[in-house]
């Protein structure tokens, strides 16, 4: 195998790893933003707004990325009738697909806390918010940390799905550089390797932090 | 202080409630017995409006509970409870459990709070255990510190939903003796449960539940010694047997 190409291509990976951290950090975001919100709906008692939100989730579930991600990047700006950056597109076709996962993971979170927590906190005089904030979300965000973690690392690696509309990411950049260099296999290698890495990395962090919130948990 | 008249309480077709009168005066210890599935815990839920009633009315302070129009957050601060499987708060320790709430819903400052939570630690003797959390206590000590909990809100009125029920025998007398200081200190209080020693030491009327309904009330002496109904007398020829 021959590496040498990254001496004059590395300008490639860096840029490409970059653009992939940066839609897969939005992407992330604005998807937990908006599975939060799923989840909510879909926990509320209002049948028209849970209803809603069950009919999003199992449609995203349903269908696949690619297929969202053209739907996103060709009718989008037709629908608003606005131009956007390809990256913006980008973003909002993971996010809305990561948001669907994330909120039923957030609902199964909140809905697997005993529910003599909300009585016990409703009973203390707090109102369903209050109760929701300080007792049920806290807890529930625990519970869920692990599920989460691998959701976003899923999405970190699906995100390279963005190359196939032209949106210059790490996929996309290795690509190019394995046309450049007329190395079928190389440059994949280099990309799986940064994938790898990110990742990994991630999945370390997100494993002390959960270290960190059982902190309470430790019993005699 | 409480008055309950014709309340009823469905869950889909089983009705629990059927009809129960009852009167709560400031200052009182009313224990609530009776046989599983009679009502009993369902009737005390239903008095802070955890279980929301079918039929009938509570009046609690002058105020009618299932009146939209109040607040029932308002009223439930006025209304400590206690849980039989103790529900505190695993994320947070001690201290926090029992200063939560007046720090977030009566507004009180940190430092009031946590004045409040020490007295009232001292009173059940948790004190060196502020900074516990709940996983690392006993389930005495747990159901002592969720009373205290529920004491910080100054509450009018304590309802005790089987409080020692899910205890080991060995830790029920810890938490009954917290619950006969509440009592001699005036709290108006509504207990249900099973030790019926209790009922008969601390009591100051007792009420017979069965099929939904307040079948016998009366002083402990009338209740224990001289059952009228005859349902009362096969439970607690039952229950008091040993």
């Amino acid at each position: 195998m021959d590496f040498s190409f990254l001496h004059k291509y590395y300008g490639f990976f860096v840029e490409g790893t970059y653009v992939t951290l940066y839609l897969s950090f939005f992407g992330v975001a604005l998807g937990v933003v908006l599975g939060v919100l799923l989840a909510l709906l879909k926990l509320s008692k209002n049948i028209l707004l849970k209803s809603f939100a069950s009919a999003y989730i199992e449609i995203v579930r349903g269908t696949p990325l690619l297929v969202q991600l053209y739907i996103i990047y060709y009718g989008f700006p037709r629908l608003v009738g606005m131009d956007f950056e390809d990256i913006t597109l980008g973003i909002i076709a993971i996010s809305l697909n990561s948001a669907a996962y994330v909120g039923e993971i957030i609902r199964a979170g909140i809905q697997s806390i005993d529910k003599g927590q909300m009585e016990a906190a409703r009973s203390l005089g707090m109102s369903q918010r209050m109760a929701m904030i300080n007792i049920i979300i806290p807890q529930a965000f625990k519970n869920i940390l692990p599920a989460l973690g691998n959701e976003f690392i899923v999405l970190i690696k699906e995100s390279a799905i963005v190359s196939v509309v032209g949106i210059h990411d790490l996929m996309y950049n290795a690509d190019t550089v394995r046309g450049n260099t007329y190395l079928p296999f190389e440059p994949l290698i280099v990309a799986a390797v940064i994938y790898f890495v990110i990742t990994f990395i991630l999945s370390k962090l997100l494993g002390l932090l959960e270290r960190r919130l059982r902190a309470g948990d430790s019993s005699i | 202080m409480i008055q309950v008249s014709k309340l009823q309480k469905q869950f889909g077709k089983t009705k629990v409630l059927k009809g129960v009168e009852a009167n709560i005066q400031q200052g009182e210890v009313v224990v609530v017995i009776g046989p599983s599935g009679s009502g009993k815990s369902t009737f005390l839920r239903c008095l802070n409006l955890l279980e929301e009633p079918s039929g009938g009315e509570i009046i609690f302070e002058g105020n009618s509970i299932t009146d939209k129009k109040n607040n029932i957050n308002k009223l439930r601060e006025k209304m400590g409870m206690v849980f039989q499987q103790f529900n505190l708060f695993p994320h947070m320790t001690v201290l926090e459990n029992v200063t939560l709430a007046p720090i977030k819903v009566k507004k009180m400052s940190k430092v009031e709070a946590e004045e409040v939570a020490f007295g009232l630690l001292k009173r059940i003797g948790l004190e060196e255990k502020a900074q516990a959390y709940p996983n690392q206590l006993s389930g005495g000590q747990k159901q002592r510190i969720a009373i205290a909990r529920a004491l910080a809100m100054s509450p009018d009125v304590m309802l005790f939903d089987e409080p020692t029920s899910a205890l080991d025998p060995e830790m029920v007398g810890e938490v009954l003796d917290v619950m006969k200081k509440l009592a001699s200190e005036g709290m108006t209080m509504v207990v249900v449960t099973h030790e019926m020693g209790f009922a008969r030491e601390v009591g100051d009327r007792v009420l017979f539940m069965d099929d939904g309904i307040i079948v016998e009330e009366g002083s402990p002496e009338e209740v224990f010694s001289n059952p009228q109904n005859s349902r009362t007398q096969d439970f607690l020829g039952k229950v008091l047997r040993c």
